[in-house]
């Protein structure tokens, strides 16, 4: 009984998995693949998010283990997409920015398998759950939920903040290039008006 | 004593759960892999990872006998190296952050070219603030109550929603100040846009007065 109550557990424990968020550096015309060991029937969710460059888009495929494609999306800037695991096996998710020549990509991905993580000792009784206790689940829902705006909140944040800093490094250069333009249309303007004149003035001399 | 035998199991398991089913990606071995974090200060760190070498009679990956480590570099926003040290094939890399920002983890193997062309598969995982918490110790450690170890939980929640809240208002405030450069700088630019343009216009007619009288063309 003990033994086999363990064994439930570990089974159970199998399909419980952390989720993964990375944040990495795609340059271009690369390709990045990342690989995931998931165990049939388990709900996993894949969310990534261009966070600069470019267009502030990529493309991404995700692969099952015998290689179908489950999910594929071309120059997608952000999306979040759920699936069950159909078999168990090793899952393929790829980004690539295979498409760009030149613009160096910065790509936020969160690869979350199963679900949470009991904490150690709770939930494995059968015991009805105290008022107190369901209460602290559900504020620990709550919670993680904001913490999970919050990473939204601050990749928009990061989108917004450096395209801001790119505006403003724009705005320097275009103001400098526009005036050195105008200096030099300038005295273009007047050298080759004079030009005009000097030509001219020959042309009249010999009539 | 069930309790202990289940505690133990679990835990047992959350260690070896941990080290052997995280997302796992290729690299050459001369490449270097970075990823970047970005984490308020006093934030809490674990990267756990695994290297295996590509071995071409099995065609599989294998945990490495070779000796093969990992050099990890930490670095914090300000570009200063945090923590920079070669680990074995397998570690767990702990560290906490003293300002708010982007941190930069990059990982390259200390192999030579001695074996250069093959493939190393890493397995890696990076656990930040409150996920980074173990509290199988925890409840090792403290002897905590199931409730007293959720309120825990949910401490640890709100510590690093708080720290969130904090770095998103220094965030706030470095975005705010590059949108008024950005204002100011338009506003000055046009100002000076046009007074360039007066002086150059007068200029301009000044001097085509002064050489069309001396030209006499006028």
């Amino acid at each position: 009984m003990k033994t086999c109550l363990v064994f439930i557990l570990i089974l159970e424990l199998v399909q419980y998995s952390i989720a993964t968020e990375l944040t990495f550096e795609l340059p271009d015309s690369a390709k990045e693949c990342f690989h995931e060991e998931i165990q049939k029937n388990t709900s996993c969710t894949l969310e990534y998010q261009v966070v600069t460059g470019g267009q502030y888009d990529v493309d991404v495929t995700l692969e099952d283990p015998k290689s179908n494609v489950l999910y594929k999306q071309v120059r997608m800037q952000f999306d979040s997409h759920n699936f069950v695991a159909q078999e168990h096996g090793v899952y393929k998710v790829c980004f690539s920015n295979e498409f760009s020549t030149f613009s160096h990509k910065l790509v936020y991905m969160d690869f979350q398998v199963g679900d949470e993580q009991p904490l150690p000792g709770v939930g494995e009784h059968a015991t009805v759950l105290t008022q107190m206790e369901s209460s602290a689940q559900d504020i620990h829902k709550s919670l993680s939920s904001i913490l999970d705006y919050q990473t939204h909140h601050r990749l928009r944040e990061a989108q917004g903040r450096k395209r801001a800093e790119e505006l403003n490094e724009r705005v320097l250069w275009w103001s400098i290039m526009e005036t050195l333009a105008v200096i030099t249309i300038a005295f273009a303007q007047v050298f080759v008006l004079k030009n005009f004149f000097t030509d001219k003035k020959p042309n009249t001399q010999f009539k | 004593m069930f309790k202990n035998s289940v505690y133990i199991s679990l835990i047992t398991f959350f260690v070896l759960f941990n080290a052997c089913s995280a997302l796992y990606f290729h690299i050459g071995e001369t490449e270097r892999k970075c990823f970047i974090e970005e984490i308020p200060d006093e934030t809490n760190v674990v990267v756990n990872y695994k290297v295996e070498l590509y071995d071409p009679r099995s065609g599989g990956f294998m945990p490495s006998s070779t000796g093969i480590g990992m050099h990890v570099e930490v670095r914090d926003p300000d570009d200063k190296v945090i923590l920079s040290r070669v680990y074995s094939a397998e570690g767990k890399i702990f560290f906490t952050s003293h300002l708010p920002g982007e941190h930069v983890i990059c990982m390259y193997s200390n192999s030579t070219a001695w074996f250069s062309g093959s493939q190393l598969r890493v397995h890696l995982d990076i656990q930040v603030g409150e996920h980074a918490i173990n509290y199988g110790e925890i409840v090792q450690k403290e002897k905590l109550s199931e409730l007293q170890l959720r309120v825990r939980q949910l401490i640890d929640q709100v510590d690093q929603i708080t720290k969130e809240q904090n770095y998103q208002r220094f965030r706030e405030e470095r975005f705010r100040q590059t949108s008024e450069s950005t204002n100011s700088r338009v506003l000055w630019w046009s100002v000076t846009q046009t007074a360039v343009l007066l002086i150059m216009g007068t200029w301009q007619m000044r001097h085509l007065k002064t050489f069309f009288e001396a030209k006499k063309l006028v």
